[in-house]
Formats: structure tokens, C-alpha cells, sequence
């Protein structure tokens, strides 16, 4: 019998929206059964619009503020941005968003969107949880296919019985 | 070495080699070999761990200019 893997994904930013799909493709591709239960902020994954996953640097003391353009030295400078003045910034959200696009694309990592759909290729099951849903006020058609929408008990159904139980 | 099939995974991180691997060896029949290219260097490591973990042979793991070259034996 394939080993599982149960992960609850409660993250809605663009950085933490990598490690549950990391380990769920990879997990499935090392033949494990995976659902991934996606709570409160977590539920941001599942939407099929990603561009509201953002990532910010604002009272983040372990990000790196790094461009990802330039010659060496000018990439390699850190740039210290005071939090106050981040978040005077309008638009400093975005900005910090699509420069860490850029450096996800010029590492060769993968998109969200691609490995999502690595996931649903590789039948990774995700849950949404229908508390959270209406709580935020989302609609059902505002999510991928195949999503399922369940309470935590139908969650500990599979987790109850995984080798591995992650919560993100 | 022999191989009936070829992946460049050059210039892709983690876990895409990997993922690309286990889509390719999906496309092999038992006992075919997939030669498999990557630059990333946590692939040695890893491909080591899928090889023990799934079942198919890690033939063999090399290194030459930058680049690894990696034999999987399907099972």
C-alpha cells in the first residue's frame, strides 16, 4: 500500500505557496497518495486567478531584498529598507512581487501555477475547507476543478491515516 | 552507456528534475533506461533518494563540466 501524505496549507502568500506544492508534486512522484486540506489564508492556492498571491517584505527580517537584474555587484547588494518606509511605499507589495517573479524565473524554479498543475496531473487530492470559504465570501466557481469542499472531519478521514501529517 | 531515452532537465531546480524524471520513466517499459541531464546540484542527492524510494536503479552518477549526467533503469 502507498505511504500518504496529509498537509494542511494555511498560507496565502506567493513564498508560502511553494512548500505545500513542492512536497505534494514530489511526494506524488515518489508514489505516495497526497491531499493537501487548504484553510483560511491557505485557500488563496486553490483559486484559479494566482495573481493575488503576493509576497511581502514588510517585517520579514529573512528576506533578502536582492534585484534580479544587473551586473554582479549591483545584483549582490542587499538593500536594507527601513519597515517604515516599506510600508509607506504604495505599491511596494507588488513591486517586491514581481521582482521575486523574476528571480524565481532566472533560478529556474518552477511557477505556482505550474506545479499546481503538476499536483492535479500526478492526482494529489486537494480539500478546500467550506468554514473558511464562506467565511471569506468566495464563491465555489472561483477555484480550480476538482477541488472538494469539506469540513476538517474529512480531513483527519485521510490525515488520520497518513505516515506523514505536515501543517504549513 | 546505452539508453532508450533522454531528458535535459538543464537550467530547472527543485523538484522539477525530479518530476520530469518520474514523468519520463512513465513513458519506458520495464528494464529501459532514461538518461537524464541536470545542472542542479541538490539532483545528485536527490535523484539518489528517488532511485531508493521507487524502486528503479540509479545505474550511474557523474559529473562533467557543470553539467550531471544521471542512468535510471526503470523497474
Amino acid at each position: 500500500m502507498s505511504k500518504k501524505l496529509a498537509i494542511i496549507a494555511t498560507k496565502g502568500t506567493l513564498d508560502w505557496a511553494y512548500p505545500p506544492f513542492i512536497l505534494a508534486s514530489t511526494a506524488a512522484a515518489l508514489g505516495y497518495d497526497v491531499q493537501v486540506f487548504c484553510t483560511f489564508y491557505g485557500l488563496q492556492l486553490l483559486r484559479k486567478d494566482t495573481s493575488g498571491l503576493k509576497v511581502s517584505p514588510l517585517g520579514n527580517p529573512g528576506m533578502p531584498m536582492k534585484m534580479p537584474f544587473g551586473p554582479k555587484w549591483f545584483k549582490d547588494i542587499n538593500w536594507n529598507i527601513p519597515n517604515i518606509v516599506q510600508a509607506s511605499i504604495p505599491g511596494y507589495e507588488s513591486l517586491a512581487t514581481t521582482l521575486m517573479k523574476m528571480t524565481i524565473k532566472n533560478c529556474g524554479v518552477a511557477t505556482i501555477d505550474e506545479l499546481r498543475d503538476l499536483c492535479v496531473e500526478a492526482e494529489v487530492k486537494f480539500l478546500a475547507c467550506q468554514m473558511t470559504v464562506e467565511l471569506f465570501g468566495f464563491d465555489h466557481n472561483q477555484f480550480i476543478e476538482n477541488v472538494e469542499f469539506v469540513g476538517a472531519a474529512s480531513f483527519f478521514e485521510f490525515a488520520g491515516e497518513s505516515d506523514i501529517c505536515l501543517y504549513i | 552507456m546505452n539508453f532508450d531515452k533522454e531528458l535535459d532537465a538543464s537550467g530547472l531546480n527543485c523538484p522539477l528534475p525530479i518530476l520530469r524524471t518520474k514523468k519520463a520513466l512513465a513513458e519506458l517499459t520495464a528494464g529501459q533506461v532514461l538518461k537524464v541531464i541536470a545542472t542542479d546540484p541538490g539532483s545528485v542527492k536527490d535523484m539518489q533518494a528517488f532511485a531508493k524510494q521507487t524502486g528503479n536503479e540509479l545505474l550511474s552518477s557523474a559529473e562533467a563540466g557543470g553539467k550531471y549526467q544521471f542512468f535510471m533503469k526503470k523497474k
